[in-house]
């Protein structure tokens, strides 16, 4: 088995609207996949799709090998799923939740529920109804790490957590990388996803425009470059592959596609490189890129 | 109370097409029933006649109270709507407040809305706007067909005030409610409980030997028989709920007063750290467990005053010429036997209530999120569904079981024969299950195909109790009739049984609940 998530040409309506026109999505073994799109593209729906919660109305979806709408029950013994929005009953206490809800999945390792449990700092006697949103996604986001299984399909899980908790999330997913697992994390933090994936796959009104390794994903974006030079520059707007081109007395600001960063160096290194700043594109840019093209 | 209007015109909004409906439904019902009425007892003599029979018939005047002029039309057709249409009207007032106070903030949305210029008791506020604004118009419209149809105008005021009572003061019962519980279920559930026991108060205070005792003086629903409407309009007795709701609202305010949002007036206590629920069927009963046991309990109560009334039965038949009417009926234990099979078979309806609540949690489930939660184990469709239909239709059938027990036991103390009554209540109460898991299992097939709309099953059990109480009336044609499932149930004690009708009952709700879980294996989640 190599592909855990094999999604090829699923679409799915929801009476006129179309949340997922044709939707792309490979994830391999063993890899930390970012799903990033913005609120409404279709992350939610595609996630209810892998775990055959929802029918797709055509496309072919494999999930660990199972077709998930047939399978489901058998599939659902091998993943763990965290919703975006945790529903907890409201008179049972976090304990009892997380216990239940990893029973169900097939077992739960006592010594790693606890250990969790310290390290997220969640008290788990609090009854359902008095838990916060981020403490509701704590609940199901330990009952399900404290899971041993294949996948694990999480869906926004940080959006509640404050920055401490966030970094402890991390650190769970890279001890899930380490030892071998599947992550499937939904995210609009680009941030995050930039911090813990391995690839990353971009979505847009139920497409995937943009699917690789950070390292892929890069190419296809320009880094941005500020020089502090001894003389005013002259010439760089005759250079192909720049962009937003700013030329002061001081230096020079622009974004450089990177086939064109060499002839660029070489270039306003003619007149006198004093300070030189470049950062590689954050998942903002490449977004901004991706969001804005079409709208422009 | 700042943003008190606003919240009541999102709550009229929110209930633009329900209330209207409710309200010109109800309306229309008390003018169609004086119509029939007319037609069928034309003369002052036929009135007398059938006015005197229902007075003498205790499971009448337990179900539905006295006539006090038997010579008015208004009073003899409007019978069934005097205690049993108040009791509607409460239900639908509990239901419309409950709405907007406890069930928005349980969901968090009224936290968003707290958040704006609304202050503390606005929410409050509007609910009890909308509840007694409510009773008011439907008080108004009830009135006005009444006069419409050509009833007096001081008895037709008198019936929409009783009507539009009703509901105040159990909008103001529920508001009190929302304020102790922190789930809507609960608030329903304790509003509709008081509503059972003033109905079964007054049924005992009725059926006194010279009745109405106080018992019928306890009630409120006994408070709308007792203002008397087209039988001297006795209009001192408004008195008594409006004092009951002027004592209620603030006392609603000061307990909002003493509590946080979302909060009730207990605070939670912790729970335990670990679980041991292993398995949905496990966490069904357990979530289901209190209001399993609340029904049973509250139901042998309402049925051991039932059934300790039910020797009284005979102090009602006064006249010689009745008790000679009695006699050729089968005499006095007849007599019982009837007023017994009308309890439970009224019991019956009430409990089909509980089965399809029970059902419709499979849809509250999915709407909220936790069936997303389970569903993604290794929990299968027809699995979590089957353990919260299990509650539906074995919760039932153990509290209509220990319904007719309790009846069965107070009846059998009173006559001596504890052993025999309960035994003889016990299959009438079993003969009634079928017809109940039939709603059952129409609740869940509209779950399966059509889960939007899945809370029509309160629309099927009203129209089956609406034209079963009203339908020969009406002079519906039987197929009509024949379609609800109470229809079939055979009448015990005292009547036949034949087991075509069970098998028959039992098949459909077998078939129903298999098309349903059809549905819902094939179907989208849809929160
Ligand atoms: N059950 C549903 N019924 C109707 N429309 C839906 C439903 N679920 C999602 N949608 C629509 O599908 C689109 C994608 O939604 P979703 O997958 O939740 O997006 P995301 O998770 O990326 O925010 C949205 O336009 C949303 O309104
Ligand atoms: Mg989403």
């Amino acid at each position: 088995m190599n592909n855990v998530v094999e999604l090829s040409g699923v679409t799915k309506r929801f009476g006129r609207v179309t949340a997922l026109a044709g939707l792309d999505l490979m994830i391999s073994a063993g890899e930390v996949h970012a799903f990033l799109g913005p609120n409404g593209s279709g992350k939610t729906t595609t996630l209810r799709l892998i775990l055959g919660l929802l029918r797709a109305d055509s496309g072919r979806l494999s999930v660990l090998d199972l077709d998930p709408w047939t399978d489901s029950t058998e599939l659902h013994r091998r993943l763990a799923y965290v919703p975006g929005d945790v529903a907890l009953w409201p008179n049972l206490s976090g304990g009892e939740a997380i216990d239940l809800l990893a029973r169900l999945r097939g077992g739960l390792d006592n010594k790693r529920r606890d250990e969790l449990i310290t390290r997220f700092e969640l008290d788990p006697t609090k009854k359902g109804r008095s838990y916060s949103k981020g403490n509701r996604q704590k609940v199901a986001l330990i009952s399900a790490l404290a899971s041993d299984v294949e996948l694990y399909l999480l869906d926004e899980p940080t959006s509640g957590l404050d920055p401490l908790m966030e970094a402890a999330f991390r650190e769970c997913v890279n001890e899930l990388r380490a030892r071998g697992r599947t992550v499937l994390l939904s995210s609009h933090i680009l941030s995050e996803a930039e911090a813990l994936c391995d690839r990353v796959s971009i979505i847009r009104s139920g497409v995937v425009v943009e699917s690789g390794t950070m390292v892929e994903l890069r190419h296809l974006t320009r880094t941005t470059v500020n020089a502090r030079l001894a003389r005013t520059p002259a010439e760089l707007d005759t250079l192909p592959g720049i962009h937003s081109l700013q030329v002061t007395l001081q230096g020079v600001s622009a974004q450089v596609d990177d086939t064109a960063m060499d002839a660029f160096i070489s270039k306003i290194a003619e007149f006198g490189v004093l300070a030189l700043e470049s950062h590689p594109p954050t998942l903002e840019d490449l977004f901004l890129r991706h969001y804005s093209t079409d709208t422009a | 109370m700042t943003g008190t209007f606003a919240l009541l015109r999102l709550a009229l909004r929110r209930d633009r097409i329900l209330l209207p409906a409710w309200i010109l439904g109800l309306a229309a019902m008390v003018s169609i029933s004086v119509s029939a009425t007319k037609d069928l007892y034309p003369t002052e003599a036929l009135r007398i006649g059938a006015s005197s029979a229902i007075n003498a018939t205790a499971a009448l005047v337990g179900l539905y109270g006295r006539i006090y002029d038997p010579t008015s039309i208004g009073a003899l057709s409007l019978i069934k709507m005097t205690a049993f249409g108040a009791a509607l009207v409460a239900i639908v007032f509990v239901f419309v407040v409950v709405r907007h106070t406890r069930t928005e903030e349980e969901s968090g949305r009224l936290e968003l809305l707290s958040a704006g210029v609304v202050g503390r008791s606005a929410p409050l506020a509007a609910g009890l706007l909308a509840g007694i604004g409510g009773s008011a118009a439907l008080g108004l419209l009830t009135a006005l067909g009444l006069v419409g149809v050509g009833l007096p105008i001081s008895g037709s005021i008198a019936f929409g005030l009783s009507w539009m009572l009703s509901g105040a003061v159990f909008s103001a019962i529920a508001a009190v409610a929302a304020q102790v519980t922190t789930s809507h279920r609960s608030a329903v559930g304790i509003s509709v409980a008081v509503i059972g026991l003033s109905y079964v108060l007054r049924a005992v205070g009725d059926l006194a030997a010279n009745g109405p005792s106080f018992l019928s003086w306890l009630s409120p629903i006994g408070w709308s028989q007792q203002l008397r409407p087209f039988a001297g309009n006795r209009w001192v007795v408004v008195a008594l709920p409006l004092l009951l709701t002027g004592l209620l609202i603030p006392l609603a305010f000061a307990l909002r007063a003493r509590r946080d949002l979302g909060a009730g007036l207990i605070p939670d206590r912790p729970g335990p750290d670990r679980g041991v629920l292993g398995s949905t069927r496990a966490l069904a009963w357990r979530v289901q467990r209190s209001t399993v046991i609340a029904w049973l309990v509250g139901c042998m109560a309402l049925g051991g005053i039932l059934g300790s009334a039910a020797h009284n039965v005979t102090g009602l038949l006064v006249s010689p010429q009745m008790q000679k009417y009695i006699q050729l009926l089968g005499g006095t234990q007849g007599l019982i036997k009837a007023f017994l099979a009308a309890e439970i078979a009224i019991m019956a309806s009430v409990i089909a209530a509980f089965a399809i609540s029970a059902t419709l949690r499979l849809r509250s489930d999915e709407v909220s999120g936790y069936s997303e939660l389970l569903l993604a184990t290794s929990t299968s469709r027809i699995r979590l569904a089957m353990n919260g239909f299990a509650i539906a239709v074995f919760g039932s059938a153990a509290v209509l079981l220990g319904t007719g027990i309790a009846i069965g036991l107070a009846n059998g103390l009173a006559s001596g024969d504890p052993i025999g009554q309960i035994g003889a209540l016990l299959a009438a109460a079993a003969v009634q299950v079928p017809a109940i898991w039939v709603m059952a299992s129409i609740t869940l097939a509209l779950f399966g195909w059509v889960p939007r709309a899945t809370n029509a099953a309160w629309a099927t059990l009203v129209a089956f109790v609406v034209v079963g109480e009203f339908g020969p009336l009406w002079k519906l044609p039987q197929w009509v009739l024949d379609l609800s499932p109470f229809a079939h149930s055979p009448r015990l004690p005292g009547g036949s049984v034949s087991a075509v009708p069970l098998i028959w009952l039992t098949a459909v709700a077998v078939a129903l609940a298999a098309v349903g879980l059809l549905g819902w294996t094939r179907r989208d989640l849809q929160p």
